[in-house]
């Protein structure tokens, strides 16, 4: 075996010790030794995606040397390394963003504790996106939860604790269907590691047998990852959270956290279930029209709020919806323009979630529209990188929002009874997306008379302006030249099943 | 159907239970009834997987009296999955606990409604 096959396993395992070795440092160490293992981890990510690539072939870690299928296992592919290494670069920017604030934000002596909630999220990422077995995806679940759940409730006010307590029912709802689904997998199947199912399930779908429990099972596991992820109707507990958390966190959750739950649910359904398999059930419909419903009513909400970071979460419920339509599409070409958008959405929402705050700091403090008004002016950068997220999201061309909108559409007139529905949304949401964003973008840029709030410049910010030029370049990237990340999408979901 | 459901009856409790548990934590207003429920609706899956687990007349897969028939033990992956299972359960119930407590704190009251009245008089 190579030693570079070696580098999933022990970025988790990295991360992990990262965690307990942070929880008994001080600040300034425990920041350095978060930045350290987010780099490296990307770098090992980034050499596993070039080693994938050379073999052309994905390849199975066993851990601990027990055969399947008795032993637990990592699968590795382009898909899966490329999708670690862009969780770890947005999960660096993101805490490069917010890190200025979070000295405001948090209580003394409390910073350490979110470098450790920060490393344990990251490891449980990496094991969501990695692992080739569904009751080690369970536990991670978890563990993804718990500390999603610190990094909300971290900052003490009244509001972020109640949103950490909703986010925690939900999620625990969600998991607790999960479990129960991988539980009844189990008992159909015999087997936990995922290449075993799939075999299993083909031989129950060819024979017909323990067909409605096997419709039940995907149901459920569908269900609990979509109320994990804030699909549509389950988006309750979604505002709050992202609305009132430190800057970071709103960043890392919106961007990441809801994004691992919807890369499992993928790897479940060309894993586990088998694409063939989900298709014919009918629950691929059920995500379809709540994915075609989140993005209507998502940004119906976003355009009735008046309070910029609370629009910018609305926004999500919409952008989830997106998702789930692609996956709901049941094709080849929707799936890749869903896990384009994962991308995409990543890039645009931490920055948007960045930006805002550059731009409620120069007014006050406060998040109200009306004391926007001319914010972009006091704070240039914030106000430019506001912009370009914006045009991103309403999916104008060169920004890369407009190349997953474009791969939405092209995966819609592949599917003869899905193409009108998806297509008529498809403009209405774009058209809602264009109401909000640019009323907002109007609004900070409209000049102000009086000048109540003082102006920041570029000596003041250097590292969040630096950030917010990186996540430009990031979202040009992703619209100028996607056809490259594309087709490596398309290879690693080919290396799926 | 009524043959399979009553041979069936653990699995039956359990799923009930579960539908129990998922009820209380979606639907009451009090902290504590959500906690419990929680707990009832994670202890349903483990007495599904035991149930699932256990065939009658088998004993665990512990070798004493040099009996290695497959026929004589049952699979202990079940049992090994309740017991992770239980870890994760507990974890998540002391994370719920200690959150209802800081709310309890602040707005004394484990109503989420009315908390959430006292929120919108705080306007923050």
């Amino acid at each position: 075996m190579e030693t570079v096959q070696n580098f999933p396993a022990i970025s988790i395992l990295l991360c992990l010790f990262a965690g307990i070795i942070s929880s008994g440092l001080k600040r300034k160490a425990a920041r350095w030794v978060n930045i350290l293992l987010v780099v490296a981890v990307a770098f090992l990510s980034i050499y596993t995606l070039g080693y994938v690539l050379a073999t052309g072939a994905s390849y199975v870690y066993v851990m601990g040397k027990f055969p399947a299928p008795w032993g637990n296992e990592i699968r590795v592919g382009a898909l899966e390394a490329f999708t670690a290494f862009f969780f770890c670069v947005i999960m660096l920017l993101s805490l490069e963003g917010g890190r200025k604030k979070l000295a405001d934000e948090l209580e003394e002596g409390k910073t350490y504790l979110y470098y450790v909630l920060s490393d344990l999220l990251l490891s449980s990422l990496l094991a969501l996106v990695y692992t080739n077995d569904l009751f080690t995806a369970y536990v991670f679940v978890e563990i993804n939860t718990i500390a999603a759940c610190g990094l909300i409730m971290i900052r003490q006010n009244g509001r972020t604790i109640k949103a950490s307590a909703r986010y925690m029912i939900m999620s625990l709802l969600g998991s607790g269907l999960l479990l129960l689904g991988i539980c009844m997998l189990y008992d159909l199947t015999g087997h936990l590691l995922m290449g075993n199912i799939r075999e299993q399930v083909g031989i129950l779908s060819v024979t017909g047998e323990y067909h409605i429990p096997l419709l039940v099972t995907i149901a459920l596991m569908s269900v609990g990852l979509a109320i994990k992820s804030a699909l549509f109707p389950f988006h309750g507990w979604l505002t709050d959270a992202y609305g009132y958390s430190t800057v970071s966190s709103a960043a890392i959750l919106s961007s990441l956290v809801s994004k691992g739950y919807i890369f499992l649910l993928i790897k479940i359904i060309y894993r586990v279930i088998g694409t063939e398999v989900f298709n014919e059930s009918k629950i691929i419909n059920i995500l379809f029209v709540f994915g075609l419903m989140g993005m209507i009513f998502g940004s119906l909400s976003a355009i009735r709020e008046n309070d910029v970071r609370r629009m910018i979460s609305f926004s999500s419920v919409a952008q989830i919806g997106y998702i789930y339509m692609g996956i709901g599409m049941g094709t080849k070409a929707g799936m890749e323009a869903s896990v384009f958008h994962i991308l995409s959405h990543a890039a645009t929402k931490s920055l948007l979630f960045i930006a805002a705050i550059g731009l409620t700091d120069v007014s006050g403090g406060s998040r109200k529209f009306i004391d926007l008004t001319g914010a972009a002016f006091r704070n240039k950068w914030a106000g430019v990188a506001f912009t370009v997220g914006s045009l991103s999201m309403v999916g104008v061309p060169m920004f890369s929002g407009f190349v997953s909108k474009l791969l939405f559409a092209q995966a819609a007139v592949q599917n003869e009874i899905k193409m009108l529905p998806a297509l008529i949304v498809l403009g209405i949401s774009t058209i809602l997306n264009a109401i909000y964003f640019m009323k907002t973008v109007i609004r900070i840029y409209t000049p102000v008379e009086d000048l109540k709030y003082e102006s920041i410049t570029f000596k003041n910010m250097r590292m969040y302006a630096v950030t917010l030029v990186l996540f430009i370049i990031l979202n040009v990237f992703l619209g100028v030249s996607s056809q490259p990340v594309v087709d490596l999408i398309g290879q690693g979901l080919a290396m799926f099943s | 159907m009524g043959a399979n459901l009553f041979s069936n009856y653990g699995e039956a409790v359990a799923m009930i239970l579960f539908g129990i548990g998922f009820g209380n934590l979606l639907l009451q207003s009090n902290l504590i009834k959500k906690i419990i429920g929680l707990n009832i609706m994670d202890t349903a899956v483990y007495l599904f997987l035991a149930e699932k687990g256990y065939i009658e007349g088998r004993v665990a897969p512990i070798v004493v009296d040099g009996v290695q028939s497959m026929e004589a033990y049952i699979n202990p992956i079940p049992s090994g999955l309740v017991l992770t299972g239980i870890v994760v359960s507990v974890s998540v119930s002391a994370l719920m606990l200690s959150i209802t407590i800081r709310l309890y704190r602040r707005y004394h009251t484990l109503d989420l409604d009315e908390i959430n009245v006292q929120l919108l008089k705080e306007e923050l």
